[in-house]
């Protein structure tokens, strides 16, 4: 056990850029109206912690709070933000009377007293330190990951074990909770949505493409409707409808495009 | 002197019971099928049961020591209490049977004839057989607990039989008054039965009264105050004797058996039975004088006053049960008197009633004596045996009451001292208002011109009826003789009480008592000659009377003493009850349960469905969680 | 400088967090605080592991952040079943279940 060590400047020096960061992160995500924002700040804190693990020689924890809290569940937060509440900004009314008040006065009462309980807890306390069991600088002893790993395959296999099957459990469940269940039959198949549009619609093929009828090698010229007219809808938006030389309408007396194509528009006109 | 083993035939006697109550469980079970034939089962089955006790009697009588105990069952075993059902046969209780069972055989003759016109004939002989075995039960039972379970079946059946009836609101409600009286003796009886077991540890004839002398003499006396209450309720005694004269509203042949000549002398039973009781508890003895004394002289002033016939004999029953207790009060001298006269008046008593009974028959249901007069020429079969009958009660010289009642008169004067010549004092001159009342009801009844309703044509009664008369007129005119001079009662009860003791001296020689109650008899029959027989007798009774006829009339205001008494302060403090019931209890129990309902409908409110309210919720309670521990670990 | 000030900086975030739960309406920051309570705890298990010289700590560190993960699924797809039926992820909302 030895009479502990010693915290050096550092790590204190680390502590106090890092410590109130956390803080600000925590007191941002609180108070920031839009849940976007809250994210944001919750992954600073999350970071400034997974230093603090690295600090307190806990380099594995540190790099999975970053790798997995930080980056794979904190995504996950804002995939479902994105889904849901994106634009569902908090108001600020408070609807439920005195809820601000008495959260606020007990989350200081509630910190007064387990941050005294833990100031007379802790005061004089030894720090063993890590170096023993998993090596510090110059340890002999295994390093970090192999300490946690046997740790965890030998007393705390079981729990491992039963931690495997809540994370599956989790999986289905939350696939069974987001799956929409539809009714057999209720979706269309390809047939019957390619007849629906040939009954509704007054257009069913696709719109014509850039330069089938073309006559101009210029992108201001206008789209050829299959009657020679200019579609509208090809004027670009913010660029005015010059006039440009274009190849005179061909003459197809054998019929036009339409005909060749069997399309209705131009075998009707 | 423990009872021996039965045998033989005695080993049997349970059939005195078991008969009536298989007929009782027939008739009310088979329903209208047994319409046709009910009658005659009910008969059948108390004829062969007097037939039985006649036998049992013979050959208890051949039996040494003239007791025999029949086990039977085991009743109830649990911890101390030891309780089994048994018989005791002895020359009392085979006393009370014969005469349970000759009397009702002969009233259940008669009902045959004053009932064949009711619908519910087979109900009615279906209840008198189940009295008849309740009855048997009560005498022949060995036990205290035994004694309570036929005390309380013949209290029902008497419930059953006045409120016959019941479509009658008077019949209803005299048998709910007499019902409700006799609960207050049973009390006293119950008490008195937990006291023996408490303090003896058995309910057994053979235990508790065998070991008397082991018990502190305040417990004795109060048992024998206890069994008092049960006697006086049972009896029609003083203080409790205001239901007998209601109990009229039954039938008359359930007057006869039950009111006249058996249940209601089950007081005097009970009495007889505890004789060592008694006998070691002077005070509890005295009372029994005292109160004897006292219901002879209310009996004979209510008899005097009534006008409906049934009443007066009631009143009449009340008076003479008072006779029998002044016999059993005065301790072993008056044992035997007091049995001896219970029997005759069984006859004679019974008798009357019959003729009452076959009076109102002919009359219409008629029971104002108002409303009668000069049916002797009419009932000439009923005149006879109600006279003789009449004659019998009142003591005329050689006749049945005539023998009792003037053995009862000479005990009660060899009491000695001036208690005995006041007891004595009482029961002559009860014996003059008897006189007066019974000659004053046989001048209105049979005398004088017909004052009869319009419409009324009298009649005698049929074969069946008089029949009964005419026997149990043999009886009232012969039993006297038989039972004291020719085969003393006192020899055959004297396994039960000891064997009779000559007085040395007494007081009063006999012959003077004879004489002297003969006179006063024959005074008061002249008295109700003057001031009724001579007279026109108006048919409704006058209104302007004297102190004394008014409070006659009311039974010196027995009634309303009860009421004033018992049962308005019963209602405040059943109102006072109910109020605080009904605002106190309930008010608790309301008010817990309403307080409950809006505190939970309140508190629900806490439930806004808000999240976050709930989560505020948890963290208040960890700060609480975090501030105890700080405390405890602080501290 | 001491372990301690890691301690109280946990307690410190654990509360912001606790009370963003309590004031927060919008259900996917609420979650994030939730996460931010959770992450206040793994410092503190980190911390407490260094203190005592055991690894122990950061093997329940490691399990919080999984089951942390394993909550975060399913409370996510919670939250969008609940915004699919009532188009909105307000948790106040969500109040039927009430006296």
């Amino acid at each position: 056990m030895g009479a502990g060590i010693e915290i050096g400047t550092a790590e204190t020096v680390v502590f106090w850029i890092l410590g109130p960061i956390a803080l600000a992160g925590a007191l941002g995500m609180v108070f920031a109206r839009n849940a976007v924002h809250s994210a944001l700040f919750l992954v600073n804190t999350m970071l400034a912690l997974g230093v603090f693990y690295v600090v307190q020689e806990a380099p594995f924890l540190g790099a999975v709070q970053i790798i997995v809290y930080t980056g794979a569940i904190m995504i996950l937060f804002l995939f479902v933000l994105m889904l849901v509440g994106r634009d569902s900004s908090d108001s600020v009314v408070e609807t439920l009377r005195g809820q601000r008040v008495a959260a606020t006065v007990l989350g200081v009462g509630f910190a007064g007293l387990v941050g005294a309980g833990i100031a007379r807890a802790t005061e004089g306390m030894t720090v063993v330190g890590l170096e023993g069991v998993q090596g510090g600088a110059g340890g002999a002893a295994d390093g970090n990951i192999e300490a946690i790993a046997r740790l965890l395959f030998t007393r705390y296999l079981l729990a491992f074990e039963v931690t495997s099957a809540l994370l599956i459990t989790a999986a289905v469940g939350a696939m069974v909770l987001a799956h929409i269940e539809r009714e057999p039959g209720s979706r269309l198949t390809q047939k019957e949505r390619s007849r629906a549009r040939f009954l509704t619609a007054d257009h069913p093929q696709t719109l014509p493409g850039p330069g089938v009828y073309a006559r101009a090698n210029s992108i201001a010229a206008p789209g050829r409707l299959p009657d020679g007219s200019p579609s509208e809808a090809s004027y670009a938006t913010g660029v005015e409808p010059q006039v440009v030389d274009e190849l005179p309408a061909a003459d197809h007396t054998g019929g036009g495009p339409d005909a060749a194509l069997g399309t209705t528009r131009g075998a009707s006109s | 002197m423990d009872p021996v083993p039965a045998t033989g035939l005695l080993a049997v006697s349970w059939l005195l019971i078991a008969l009536p109550l298989a007929g009782a469980a027939v008739l009310l079970l088979g329903g209208r099928r047994t319409d046709r034939w009910g009658h005659l089962l009910g008969i059948a089955t108390v004829t062969a049961s007097f037939v039985l006790a006649v036998l049992c009697t013979v050959e208890l009588a051949g039996t040494s020591g003239r007791s025999v105990g029949v086990d039977l069952f085991t009743f109830i075993s649990t911890g101390r209490l030891d309780v089994s059902a048994g018989l005791l046969v002895d020359p009392l209780s085979m006393t009370f049977a014969l005469l349970i069972t000759g009397v009702g055989a002969l009233i259940h003759v008669y009902s045959v004839g004053y009932m064949a016109h009711d619908p519910a004939r087979r109900r009615f002989f279906a209840y008198l057989n189940l009295f008849v075995a309740a009855m048997l039960l009560l005498v022949l039972g060995n036990s205290f607990v035994a004694l309570y379970v036929g005390w309380e079946g013949v209290g029902l059946a008497s419930y059953l039989l006045i409120a016959f009836w019941y479509t009658r609101p008077a019949a209803a409600t005299a048998a709910k008054k007499a019902f409700i009286m006799n609960r207050v003796g049973d009390v006293g009886l119950a008490l008195a039965i937990f006291l023996m077991f408490t303090q003896l540890g058995t309910t057994s004839y053979a235990g508790v009264l065998g070991s008397v002398g082991l018990l502190a003499g305040g417990t004795v006396t109060a048992i024998g105050l206890l069994l008092l209450l049960g006697a006086c309720g049972k009896s029609g005694q003083f203080p409790l004797q205001a239901w007998l004269p209601d109990a009229m509203e039954g039938p008359t042949p359930v007057s006869a058996l039950i009111h006249a000549a058996t249940m209601v002398t089950a007081g005097v039973y009970l009495i007889a039975r505890s004789a060592p009781i008694f006998d070691a508890a002077p005070v509890a003895q005295t009372v029994v004088v005292v109160i004897g004394a006292i219901t002879i002289m209310i009996g004979a002033i209510a008899g005097c006053a009534y006008d409906d016939i049934k009443k007066v004999l009631a009143w009449s029953t009340v008076s003479q049960i008072g006779y029998m207790f002044l016999a059993v009060g005065l301790g072993p001298i008056g044992y035997a008197a007091g049995i001896a006269h219970l029997l005759t008046h069984g006859f004679f008593k019974a008798g009357l009633f019959l003729g009452a009974g076959s009076v109102m028959h002919g009359m219409g249901d008629q029971t104002d004596m108002r409303r009668f007069g000069g049916l002797a020429t009419k009932m000439k079969t009923t005149f006879v045996t109600f006279g003789l009958g009449y004659l019998a009660l009142i003591g005329f010289p050689f006749l049945s009451g005539y023998w009792t009642k003037d053995a009862i008169i000479e005990a009660a004067f060899d009491r000695g001292g001036v208690s005995g010549y006041l007891l004595g004092g009482v029961a002559v001159l009860g014996a003059g208002l008897t006189a007066f009342y019974m000659t004053r009801l046989m001048l209105l009844t049979f005398f004088g011109k017909p004052r009869w309703e319009d419409g009324v044509h009298p009649h005698e009664s049929p074969a069946v009826m008089t029949l009964p008369m005419v026997v149990l007129a043999v009886g009232s005119v012969a039993a006297g003789f038989v039972l004291v001079q020719l085969a003393p009662l006192a020899d055959w009860l004297a396994p039960v009480f000891g064997e009779p003791e000559e007085a040395a001296a007494p007081a009063i020689p006999p012959l003077v008592v004879s004489v002297l109650v003969t006179v006063v008899v024959a005074l008061g029959a002249l008295t109700a000659w003057v001031f009724v027989g001579r007279r026109e007798v108006p048919t409704t009774a006058p209104a302007r009377v004297s102190l004394p006829v008014r409070a006659a009339r009311n039974a010196l205001y027995a009634d309303r003493v009860n009421e004033a008494v018992f049962m308005r302060p019963g209602m405040w403090l059943t109102r006072a009850l109910l109020w605080v019931d009904d605002r106190g209890v309930d008010g608790v129990v309301n008010g817990i349960g309403t307080g409950l309902g809006g505190s939970s409908s309140r508190l629900g409110r806490a439930q806004t469905g808000f999240v976050r309210s709930y989560a505020l919720g948890m963290l208040g309670g960890a700060v609480l969680v975090a501030g105890a521990l700080l405390a405890v670990t602080a501290g | 400088m001491t372990l301690t000030n890691y301690l109280v900086l946990a307690a410190i975030l654990f509360t912001i967090g606790a009370v963003g739960v309590l004031v927060r309406r919008n259900a996917i920051v609420v979650f994030m605080c939730i996460e931010l309570m959770l992450n206040s705890v793994n410092l503190t298990l980190v911390t407490f592991a260094r203190a005592n010289g055991s690894v122990d700590g950061q093997v329940i560190a490691f399990f919080v952040m999984v089951v942390a993960a394993a909550e975060v699924v399913i409370g996510l797809a919670i939250i969008m079943s609940i915004y699919r039926t009532r188009r909105s992820a307000s948790v106040d909302d969500a109040n039927l279940l009430k006296y």
